[in-house]
């Protein structure tokens, strides 16, 4: 595609350079540092414009400590959007379902698990933390089925990204379905009607004890996830797989079982995902899918199939949806993810930490 | 016979005659004579075989379909012809919808402009409204297509779902601008004072008599031959431009985009071509269904409705073929449609499984389309009709069974 076509001439004049001075100017706009300024600006021009709609400086600081937090829930979802559509190459419309089946489920388990005493200075028990450690291979399982059912027959047959593409749009609104005849369409929450004080801290910033715990976890997991990937063999091999399928099955990698542990392991992050967003605000079907379009952004921003960049993408898209609810209708807080992703689409689509295809 | 029968009869023909002339085979002529006498047989028959309720039924169930038709229509222009992935339908269908309920309203006055605001009423009249609506999404269409058309086709699978997102984000918060989270009311629909017990002025008396029998809900009747005019031209018009050499160059850009470039082509200049030309159809489909609903608001234009369903028409239907695209709107709005007295029949084994499943019964809609789609894809994703590959009526060889 014209796309390869562009790149591999950059590649070409960078050896011979004749190009014009406009040529490298575009090339210029057009490089990863050039995309990182561009994002840089837009967060202080985001929090420029906060402060002259008259946000104060410590409300500022808040909403970034905030857009941090948002930022670790989204990660938790891109990390397995990204490595699905980094081993699988499509995009997985369906991920988004996966998250809310996580909060869900953690709900229903909880049901069945003692309430035990409240985690002060948290708002949950241990029961929310075991409910969501049971329901992450149950979810798993889910992921599993679909592909089994629906996304293995195209690999088999080799079918274009479309039908992937459609195939998962089908798996969202199945997985969907099943939320609404399940659990209804009403908001429902982990914990109804419980307090929540902020904590008190230094710099009149007002932050729950939730919204640290969220980081704090999102964090660990991330980490966790990196040290997957980079030291174990099955990450290894889903790397390799990520870069290239047909060389990882040549040499001797079994491609089917790194696709599942993908899967796996996507689902389990989403399923943590789930659970702190529902933690945060309320658990109600349409949860996933309103988080998919920040997901998707935090996927490009970072470059597909890069969990690191997808943390990264997924923590500059968090604190640009908080900050700028100081000056436009935080209902618009998707649409300025979207945004965002269009502006990196355009400036260089490989994103910050992708690599280079073929 | 009674009166109100040979009414609604004098109302079902153009439609029976328009769908005579797409599904009936053979040469132009015969087929215009067959198509008419078929279509009178059936225009008398229907009312003395159905009961009243359930022709106007039926007749709203073709509505319906057929503006999910235009839409699919205009999806097929963009994705069969050239290949573009457009997840977003619903953002071009709801700027049709709200642009030309904005065109011919009238601007709320006094005690009523404190409840519902929009940003101008321009009481022009139903088809100016519509023309309006699908060049305002025309001009979206442009607008957008110049970042994201050069994408991957991936990346416009995911940016055109965001921008459907972000058009749905505006019109629910912006008040000012088509009445935000309230619904938009009082959409006029064109020549409903047929209907009216004081028949239009201009209509002469023997024509008032013999409508008089007919109230505002047989309005239906008349939406019917509206949409079907509309449809009809959209098809012809669609088919004309597949066949055109603007049609073809189409298919070679999206099958093989390198050579149709090396042979002269400007590719980014077609692709966005074809993608305006969708565009503008699925805002007359946006005007065609605000007119008929009269009340609209941000959440009729929801991914499901407006998004996914006219995907797993088109994909029902085949791809790249007009026909196809018709059939697939009929079939699976027929579908959605049963399902529901299905789910409605199952009520009480419902209630076996679960007290709540009943209520959440709708859901079960979602399930079955949501299944049909994953069917599709895995069994037969070039659809019921396959695209038309012949590419010239003058080719020696080219049988078109290719």
């Amino acid at each position: 595609m014209s796309m390869h076509d562009a790149t591999g001439d950059a590649a070409v004049a960078r050896r011979v350079d004749d190009r014009s001075a406009g040529e490298r100017m575009v090339a210029a706009l057009r490089s990863r540092t050039a995309l990182a300024i561009a994002l840089a600006l837009t967060l202080v021009a985001f929090w420029g414009l906060g402060y002259r709609e008259g946000a104060s400086g410590s409300d500022l600081l808040s909403l970034t400590i905030w857009g941090v937090m948002l930022g670790g829930i989204i990660a938790l979802g891109a990390i397995g959007l990204t490595l699905v559509y980094g081993v699988l190459k499509f995009p997985n419309f369906a991920h988004g379902e996966l998250v809310s089946f996580g909060a869900y489920g953690t709900f229903t388990i909880m049901a069945f698990l003692p309430a035990g005493a409240i985690l002060r200075p948290f708002s949950f028990g241990w029961e929310l933390l075991a409910g969501m450690v049971v329901t992450m291979p149950l979810v798993a399982l889910i992921a599993l089925a679909v592909d089994r059912v629906l996304f293995r027959p195209l690999r088999v047959r080799d079918a274009s990204l479309v039908l992937f593409a459609m195939a998962s749009l089908a798996a969202s609104f199945f997985l969907r379905s099943v939320i609404y005849l399940v659990w209804g369409s009403d908001f429902m929450f982990f914990y109804p009607g419980r307090s929540n004080p902020a904590l008190s801290l230094p710099l009149d910033i007002r932050i729950q004890a939730d919204q640290l715990f969220v980081f704090l976890l999102a964090a660990i997991l991330v980490a966790l996830t990196w040290i997957l990937l980079s030291r174990t063999r099955m990450g290894k091999a889903m790397r390799a797989t990520a870069n290239n399928p047909d060389l990882a099955q040549v040499r001797g990698i079994n491609t089917e079982r790194v696709i599942a542990a993908t899967w796996a392991l996507g689902a389990s992050l989403a399923v943590a995902g789930g659970v702190m967003y529902g933690l945060a605000s309320q658990l109600r079907p349409e949860m996933g899918w309103f988080l998919l379009l920040p997901m998707f952004a935090a996927v490009i921003m970072g470059g597909i199939g890069s969990p690191m960049g997808a943390i990264v993408g997924a923590i500059i898209i968090g604190i640009a949806q908080q900050v700028s609810s100081s000056f436009i209708n935080p209902a618009y807080g998707p649409g300025v993810s979207f945004i965002l992703m269009v502006v990196v689409l355009v400036l260089q689509p490989m994103g910050l930490f992708g690599q280079k295809e073929d | 016979m009674q009166q109100i029968d040979l009414a609604r009869t004098a109302f079902l023909f153009l439609p029976l005659f328009l769908l005579g002339l797409l599904v009936l085979p053979g040469r132009a002529a015969l087929r215009i004579v067959l198509a008419l006498a078929i279509a009178a047989l059936v225009a008398f028959a229907l009312p003395l075989m159905l009961d009243r309720g359930t022709l106007t039924y039926l007749v709203s169930f073709s509505t319906m379909a057929g503006i999910y038709a235009i839409l699919s229509l205009g999806l097929n222009s963009q994705w069969g012809l050239a290949g573009h992935v457009n997840f977003g339908v619903a953002g071009f269908f709801a700027v049709g919808a709200f642009t030309s309920a904005l065109f011919t309203t009238t601007m709320p006055e006094g005690a009523l402009a404190a409840y519902s605001q929009q940003a101008f009423g321009l009481q022009w009249p139903f088809l100016v409204g519509v023309v309006m609506a699908g060049i305002l999404a025309a001009i979206v269409g442009f607008l957008i297509s110049i970042p994201v058309l050069r994408l991957r086709t991936d990346f416009l699978a995911i940016a055109t779902l965001g921008i459907a997102e972000v058009i749905r984000f505006i019109f629910q918060n912006e008040r000012w601008l088509a009445n935000g989270p309230q619904p938009m009311r009082g959409i006029p629909r064109p020549f409903d004072c047929l209907f009216k017990d004081p028949a239009c002025s201009w209509l002469p008396s023997g024509a008032a008599e013999f409508l008089s029998p007919l109230s505002p809900r047989d309005y239906v009747f008349f939406y019917l031959i509206v949409v079907s005019l509309i449809l009809a031209v959209v098809f012809i018009a669609l088919e004309r431009i597949s066949r055109s050499p603007w049609g073809r160059m189409l298919r070679a850009v999206r099958d093989e985009e390198n050579s149709a470039a090396m042979n002269g082509k400007n590719v980014t200049r077609r692709r966005i071509e074809s993608f305006v030309v969708g565009s503008f159809i699925m805002g007359v489909g946006g005007a065609v269904y605000a007119h008929y609903v009269v009340s609209i608001d941000y959440s009729h234009f929801n991914p499901l409705f407006a998004t996914f369903i006219v995907w797993v028409m088109l994909m029902l239907g085949g791809s790249g073929n007009n026909k196809g695209a018709i059939i697939g709107a009929f079939a699976v709005w027929g579908v959605w449609s049963g399902a529901a007295f299905m789910i409605d029949a199952a009520s009480p084994a419902l209630q076996l499984i679960s007290d709540d499943l009943p209520s959440r019964g709708a859901y079960l809609r979602w399930m079955l389309v949501a299944l049909l789609l994953g069917l599709i894809v895995l069994y037969r994703p070039q659809g019921i009709l396959k695209e038309r590959k012949k590419v010239s009526d003058f080719m020696p060889g080219d049988t078109g069974k290719d």
